[in-house]
């Protein structure tokens, strides 16, 4: 009885509910069977506004059956289902219940499917057509939303075709990204590097990768991110897998890489978030995910 | 009859929300049209944080809702209830200022909604403050009518105003309860209910702003226009006790159809749907009076135009309130729910129902307020054909798109995937927009007409006196 705190309340709803229906059969009842209905072409002898009257004809036949079956209906409903309080209905019926049994009678039927994949290398899976099919499908409903439905993501959201991967590119980093989500910690620098600190450390950063723009920052700006960054992003600034640093060396930016983009992951800092899909997604449908991730790949690395 | 007091009806207020009726009619649809055009060209929302969707959309809505249909209630209100009782309107300065509080409450909202103060209860989305003025205009305007019914020179009670009266009443629970916040601030606060306790009060009061602001207070119109336009006598006093009194009380039950497969207990959800189910024929009961009083006079429909109006907002209102009690059914409402089907059924109620009704009882008030002719009755009927194919042309595009988005959201292949992602069911649904949007723009045409018509009437015109009647006896 978990949606009642006692007995009392499942009556405070059974015994209101049974009555409002009994209440409408004596309405009926009442109206259609007494005695007084006048004839047709007579009005009640009631005017208001000078000329508005009222007929008193029966009421129509076909309007009174169809509320009394809406009435049997209803009564039968809430013999059958759960309505009346804490009465589970006979048949045992509850929208968890069916759910439950949906899912688990969906998950039967194509166990043997996914099993099979589950059992074949991600590389030999990434050749199987149908299982391609299978998992763009679930691509398209999990992941589209934010990396886009050609994969290739978005500003904030990686580009998942490029070979380069924030937390690594192999099986086992892809499964425990898709398993326990990610979440990047980015701190914002505004306070520790003040504003010409923050210049000259992005004008270092944009130099990683290209022809500087303000080269007079750029002795203080390394000496700064040695001290600062290198301890995250790695002295050479190449990033490190494990924390999720991202390589700052090669042109690839998923928060934008011109000169105000960096200075505005240096002032607010970034922290972007991957979600965990070890409650929507089983370990097949990850293993399915890796092996798409693998056959969308972009040799080019574009 | 023949004797005439020198008493004169309070037509000042009714003339007031009539013409108010026009004007947020025509705001409010013109919003309607805007979002409508946002959802087939995004890029419309022009970059603007106030001309999104998701701000105008609540505005649409409640100007809608309470600007127009509340404006078209308060003026059919106020008329029916002093004609009917043979006595002026109680009250005169408290009803003039349930007029002025009222428009108050509508520019506070056409303010703060576009600037996203919102308490984000649908249909109830105004913040606290706005809300205390709409519970201190609505007792104002319970004040009104039932002090004129007590002073009424009839004995007994037209059926219009027990649709009216129920309308007043329920609605001011509704409000109250349902926005009962703890304000943090002037434009913020925080609803007392949490969770499913929340959503089965946001949806007991959604649902009752259907049931009563827009269908009893309607029913309420049918119930004085129908008969006066086709001079005939209502059809069965009999019929009016017993869907009334069903009406009233099964309504309340059905809000947690709305809440079908969510964390409400599946006992509520039952129950809900079960007084859904038995709410058809308590509806049909006003459609059988008001299409059954036309018996013997069926001919004026060629020739009437405000007649089609009614006729035809009544045929409408049977159609939908057929297709509620069916989207309830749980297995139904599976497909449904969440769907276009949903925006479509609510504005064949709303559009077809509701602003069929308003307009011809406002073209039947307007010439009476102004003891003039109408400018153009050939205009009321272009309007007509324009409101008819302008809501035929919504209704079906959202069909269409409702049944369709419901089948490719629950389709799934044969390795239990779903074969369509989402945004393929949002690219499908572009020329149903696009019809949607043409439906909606013709309809304000419409509109636009019947103001051009109105101003063309009222013009020079100085507003009627009319001596209140003394009763038949």
């Amino acid at each position: 009885m978990p949606d009642f705190t006692s007995e009392f309340w499942s009556w405070y709803v059974a015994v209101p509910t049974v009555l409002g229906l009994v209440f409408c059969v004596i309405l009926l009842w009442t109206n259609s069977t007494s005695k007084d209905i006048t004839d047709k072409e007579e009005t009640m002898g009631h005017v208001w506004d000078g000329d508005l009257e009222e007929y008193n004809n029966p009421l129509p036949k076909w309007w009174l059956n169809l509320f009394y079956i809406t009435l049997v209906f209803a009564a039968v409903y809430l013999v059958l289902f759960p309505g009346l309080g804490s009465f589970a209905g006979t048949l045992g019926w509850s929208s968890t219940g069916r759910y439950d049994k949906e899912v688990s009678d969906a998950e039967a039927s194509f166990a043997p499917l996914y099993e099979s994949y589950l059992a074949t290398p991600v590389d030999q899976l990434a050749q199987n057509g149908d299982a391609m099919g299978t998992a763009r499908r679930i691509y398209s409903n999990n992941c589209a939303t934010c990396h886009g439905s050609d994969a290739r993501g978005a500003t904030g959201f990686p580009n998942l075709r490029d070979h380069e991967w924030l937390y690594g590119g192999d099986e086992t980093a892809i499964k425990a990204t898709l398993h326990n989500g990610r979440k990047a910690a980015m701190p914002a620098w505004i306070g520790v590097l003040g504003e010409k600190g923050i210049d000259e450390v992005s004008e270092y950063v944009y130099s990683l990768s290209r022809e500087p723009v303000n080269p007079q920052y750029l002795e203080a700006g390394q000496q700064k991110f040695q001290t600062m960054c290198a301890a995250c992003h790695g002295q050479d600034a190449k990033g490190n897998l494990a924390l999720g640093a991202p390589n700052l060396t090669d042109n690839v930016w998923l928060y934008g890489g011109s000169l105000g983009a960096i200075k505005e992951s240096l002032v607010k800092g970034r922290n972007g978030i991957m979600p965990a899909f070890n409650e929507q997604l089983n370990e097949s449908q990850i293993h399915l995910l890796v092996a798409y991730l693998n056959s969308i790949g972009d040799p080019k690395g574009q | 009859m023949n004797a005439i007091s020198s008493e004169v009806y309070n037509y000042k207020v009714v003339r007031q929300f009539a013409l108010v009726t026009i004007l947020w009619g025509i705001v409010g649809m013109l919003v309607g049209v805007l979002i409508a055009a946002q959802l087939v060209w995004p890029a419309l929302n022009l970059d603007t944080p106030w001309l999104t969707f998701g701000r105008l959309r609540p505005l649409h809505t409640n100007a809608v809702v309470f600007a127009f249909g509340g404006s078209a209630l308060f003026a059919t209100s106020y008329y029916v209830v002093q004609r009917t009782c043979h006595t002026a309107l109680a009250l005169p300065a408290l009803a003039s200022f349930t007029f002025w509080g009222w428009q108050v409450v509508i520019l506070s909202a056409a303010i703060t909604l576009p600037l996203g103060i919102t308490s984000s209860k649908e249909y109830a989305e105004l913040e606290w403050p706005i809300d205390i003025l709409i519970a201190v205009v609505w007792v104002s305007y319970a004040v009104v009518f039932f002090g004129t019914i007590v002073k009424r020179k009839v004995k007994h009670i037209y059926v219009a105003n027990w649709f009216f009266g129920a309308f007043i009443i329920t609605v001011a629970i509704l409000h109250i309860f349902n926005s009962l916040a703890i304000p943090v601030g002037m434009l913020k606060s925080y609803s007392i209910y949490a969770g499913v306790q929340d959503a089965m009060v946001q949806w007991w009061y959604g649902h009752n702003a259907v049931g009563f602001f827009l269908t009893a207070g309607f029913l309420g119109i049918m119930y004085y226009f129908i008969p006066k336009q086709a001079n005939r006598p209502i059809y069965s006093y009999r019929l009016s006790v017993v869907h009334f009194w069903a009406l009233i009380f099964t309504y309340i039950w059905a809000g947690p159809h709305h809440l079908h497969y969510t964390a409400l207990p599946d006992w509520a959800q039952s129950v809900g749907m079960v007084f859904s189910l038995v709410l058809l024929a308590p509806s049909w009961g006003g459609m059988i009076n008001g299409i059954m009083t036309l018996s013997g006079a069926w001919h004026k429909l060629r020739t009437d135009p405000i007649l089609k109006f009614l006729i035809v907002s009544v045929s409408f209102y049977g159609m939908s309130t057929f297709e509620g009690p069916m989207m309830s059914i749980k297995t139904v409402n599976a497909l449904s729910h969440y769907t276009d089907w949903t925006i479509g059924h609510v504005h064949s109620g709303a559009l077809g129902w509701v602003g069929m009704v308003s307009i011809g009882a406002l073209y039947y008030l307007i010439p009476r307020l102004y003891d003039r002719e109408i400018y153009s009755v050939r205009l009321i009927e272009v309007h007509f054909w324009m409101t008819t194919i302008g809501i035929v042309l919504y209704i079906t595009a959202m069909w269409i798109a409702g049944i369709m988005q419901g089948l490719m959201w629950r389709a799934v292949n044969e390795d239990g995937t779903l074969i369509y992602s989402f945004v393929e069911a949002v690219d499908a649904m572009q020329p149903y927009y696009f019809v949607r949007f043409l439906g909606g723009a013709i309809y304000l045409g419409g509109m636009l007409l019947m103001a051009y018509n109105v101003a063309k009437t009222i013009g020079s015109a100085k507003p009627a006196t009319a001596p209140v009647l003394s009763p038949a006896h």
